[in-house]
């Protein structure tokens, strides 16, 4: 009997707590971050902030982790479950937004000044989703070897050459202190390879597809610019300057701190890690100049509002709130990842002017780009990923760019040019 | 009145109910809901309606053509050669991007051949699919005989009554347990071309001799490489119902063999082995179903690579269907798929039927 009573007061407790909660209209958030305590932490406190700061919303969280984020979306559109805000990976969203999943994101211009190009996901001319940060990748490289190879230290402004860049990995390779002069990263799979790699690509003045058109790959990707990419590419691992697909990902993740690459091409999410290594005299410097440019990828996860959502002007509402700079200086400092602003960057102990990675900052600011702003994009990262392993790997550059092109336009051709 | 019979099939029924709907749910109709998307252009994530297209799937998967390249040849007629000697021949795509051959579009190289002066091209509408379908045919055709003859070996020598048998029966099944991802990480660092377990045990065999290899970094070691680690993961399956096998054979006829004189061949050959023919029918049937969905192997070990090397029929139908969002074309490689096996199946059963 006593059961009974303590499960009729726990659900009249409930429905009067719902009861109450009727007053504020619920909006669901999914977020890709389950897993991390840091992480979880900071957006609940953002959440917290929101919900007592007015009075009209309510905020709720569902995490999800990373690797089953976006296979959890896309199942729960097809179910027609899809919550009000979700969190969005940013080359994903034009994929996204062009199937229905989002709608236009009603918020103020007020509200995005200032803030880093690419941490603004516009398609078709109107905005679809805002992050609070962006990430950066350069290359890493200790202050010691630079002087001991008696090599120049570039800069934003003057960044390495094609020709200097291949003498400081002879160089390196020469001075036999290193396994390879060169680490890309290549254990890394999936979204790395286009992400880090294609701006090798749009330097040497080639890139995945056309981005006048979206409508074919055809002499952009398999342009001459892009062979020259490729013979590049491919001498990176046939002249054992870099350790190939099989990399071992231990080695990925410590092998620079350990000193067994000279140079290595990471991201500014590592950088917290080889400080606390040791490496004080780390430099990050900016991608080589291969002819176009020096340049790099862009477009991190993002927050934007699905077409099911009833209440956009809510979910911007929570946006808007989210994109204060004590928040995106607080996630940088609990996850190190780049804040979206100047004055965020500046409240932050690593991003400040000054700070150790403050070249992360000036790297996202002047030379991001983001990948290429389409739909099919989804599929043409996929192709280019296989397309560059294989290069890799010994296949023919030219017969493997052609075949990717032919890829990519068989299946912009069966999903009727997606929508350009 | 009901028979007992009869009513103790009710029950029966009853309690079969769950396993046969979730079989009917997540099995059947799935499998019918694949035949269905494969004859429509169907996508994961897309605005279009998916409309019907009858077979353009199988046949962008199955177009298969033979064309022929003429060297190339100089002002004066004579056949250009590279500084090998070897003819030149122009590029392929000269004849698949060619308006005037549109069946050709779009199609790749698979492989070729030399023809007199002429090269004789085999090319693919996808080239991926058929060299999936020929490393998944190759990965059945080594595992059959590896996994199922070493489980046999294994079998035979824990059906022995000695002191202590159930530990290596245990230790011989504990790779089954394990979860096929774990166990693929681990053979990561074993296969590892820096200073895996297998380059160094090599090494100190050879005292130093060895070279060490990459096994997962090269086209001609990696396919070999999964497959051996397969069949070492999936034997002590096999080795349990070969051991019941062997249990149900009578000891009466080996204490027969064993006054008759019989040597331990002879008691194999013509007592064991007769006894165990059911066994070997399960167990070849089930191994050649197993081994067409090999599938987290090359997820965790090589994503396909490298060069296409260790590609197979469930990482495409997985990689397309999910990682490049055309459903359709995953739903067609899983349809093939079932055909193949169930032909295969089919054929296995006919052989091995016990004549009378």
């Amino acid at each position: 009997m006593k059961l009974t009573k303590t499960i009729l007061g726990a659900l009249a407790a409930s429905t009067a707590l719902a009861g109450a909660a009727t007053a504020q209209t619920e909006l669901t958030l999914w977020y890709h971050g389950a897993g991390n305590d840091v992480e979880s932490s900071l957006l609940n406190t953002v959440i917290e902030d929101f919900n007592a700061a007015q009075s009209d919303w309510t905020v709720t969280v569902e995490s999800f982790p990373q690797q089953s984020y976006n296979d959890s979306v896309v199942a729960s559109a097809l179910a027609g479950n899809l919550p009000c805000i979700l969190d969005v990976d940013g080359p994903v969203m034009p994929n996204w937004a062009w199937a229905g999943y989002l709608q236009p994101l009603p918020i103020s211009d007020e509200a995005v000044e200032g803030h880093l190009d690419a941490t603004i996901g516009r398609y078709n001319g109107e905005i679809y989703s805002v992050g609070l940060w962006d990430a950066a990748v350069a290359l890493y490289a200790r202050q010691s070897t630079l002087d001991e190879l008696g090599l120049r230290t570039p800069t934003l402004d003057e960044p390495w050459s094609k020709d200097e860049f291949m003498a400081a990995l002879d160089a390196a390779k020469a001075s036999g202190n290193y396994d390879y002069a060169l680490d890309l990263g290549t254990a890394w799979t999936g979204e790395w390879y286009p992400y880090a790699y294609s701006p090798f690509l749009q330097s040497f003045g080639g890139d995945i597809v056309d981005r006048e058109t979206y409508a074919s790959a055809e002499g952009v990707l398999n342009s001459d610019e892009a062979i020259e990419f490729g013979e590049w590419w491919q001498s990176l691992f046939e002249e054992g300057y870099a350790p190939g697909t099989s990399q071992d990902p231990a080695d990925r993740d410590s092998g620079f701190n350990e000193d067994k690459y000279a140079f290595s091409w990471n991201g500014n999410w590592a950088a917290a890690a080889t400080l606390e290594a040791g490496v004080d005299d780390v430099r990050f410097l900016p991608a080589p100049d291969f002819g176009n440019g020096s340049t790099i990828g862009a477009g991190s996860w993002q927050f934007g509002v699905s077409s099911a959502c009833e209440h956009p002007e809510g979910a911007a509402a929570f946006v808007e709130h989210a994109l204060q700079d004590k928040y995106m200086a607080g996630f940088s400092d609990g996850i190190g990842l780049i804040p979206a602003s100047k004055e965020a960057a500046q409240m932050t102990e690593k991003y400040a002017e000054g700070g150790p990675l403050a070249v992360f900052f000036d790297l996202s600011e002047q030379q991001a780009k983001v990948r290429p702003v389409t739909p099919g994009y989804v599929v043409a990262a996929k192709v280019f990923e296989k397309a560059l392993a294989d290069i890799a790997n010994g296949a023919d550059v030219a017969d493997t760019l052609d075949a990717a092109v032919d890829e990519i336009e068989r299946d912009i051709e069966s999903n009727q040019g997606y929508g350009h | 009145m009901s028979s007992k019979l009869t009513r103790s099939n009710r029950a029966g029924w009853l309690f079969a109910l769950p396993g046969f709907s979730l079989l009917f749910l997540f099995i059947i109709v799935p499998f019918f809901f694949a035949f269905w998307l494969s004859l429509t252009n169907q996508r994961l994530v897309s605005p279009n309606q998916a409309e019907f297209v009858g077979l353009q799937n199988y046949s962008n998967l199955l177009g298969l053509a033979v064309v022929t390249l003429e060297p190339e040849r100089d002002d004066a007629g004579e056949i250009v050669r590279d500084d090998d000697g070897e003819i030149e021949y122009p590029r392929v795509r000269t004849i698949t991007r060619n308006k005037e051959f549109p069946q050709y579009r779009g199609m790749g190289e698979w492989f070729r051949w030399q023809w007199g002066d002429t090269a004789k091209v085999v090319i693919a509408s996808d080239v991926l699919f058929m060299k999936a379908l020929v490393n998944t045919l190759a990965f059945a055709l080594f595992i059959v005989p590896v996994q199922g003859g070493g489980a046999l070996l294994l079998a035979l020598l824990i059906n022995q009554k000695l002191r202590g048998i159930n530990v290596f029966r245990t230790v011989y099944f504990m790779p089954v347990v394990i979860s096929i991802v774990v166990i693929s990480l681990l053979w990561r660092f074993i296969y590892s071309g820096n200073d895996g377990l297998l380059n160094n045990i090599l090494e100190v065999l050879t005292f130093g001799a060895f070279t060490p290899i990459d096994w997962l970094g090269r086209t001609d070691t990696a396919l070999g490489s999964i497959i051996a680690m397969s069949a070492w993961q999936g034997m002590g399956f096999h080795m349990v119902i070969w051991l019941a096998g062997l249990q149900a054979i009578s000891p009466t006829l080996y204490e027969a063999a064993a006054i008759e004189g019989a040597s331990k061949w002879q008691t194999f050959r013509y007592i064991t082995w007769p006894g165990l023919r059911n066994t070997a029918v399960l167990v070849l049937i089930v191994i050649t179903m197993q081994s067409f969905a090999v599938f987290a192997q090359v997820d965790v070990m090589t994503n396909g690579g490298p060069l296409d090397s260790t590609q197979t029929l469930v990482f495409q139908t997985v990689e397309r269907g999910y990682g490049k969002q055309d459903i359709s074309g995953g739903a067609t490689i899983s349809v093939i798929l079932f055909l193949m096996v169930l032909t295969i199946s089919a054929i296995q059963g006919y052989l091995t039927r016990e004549r009378k």
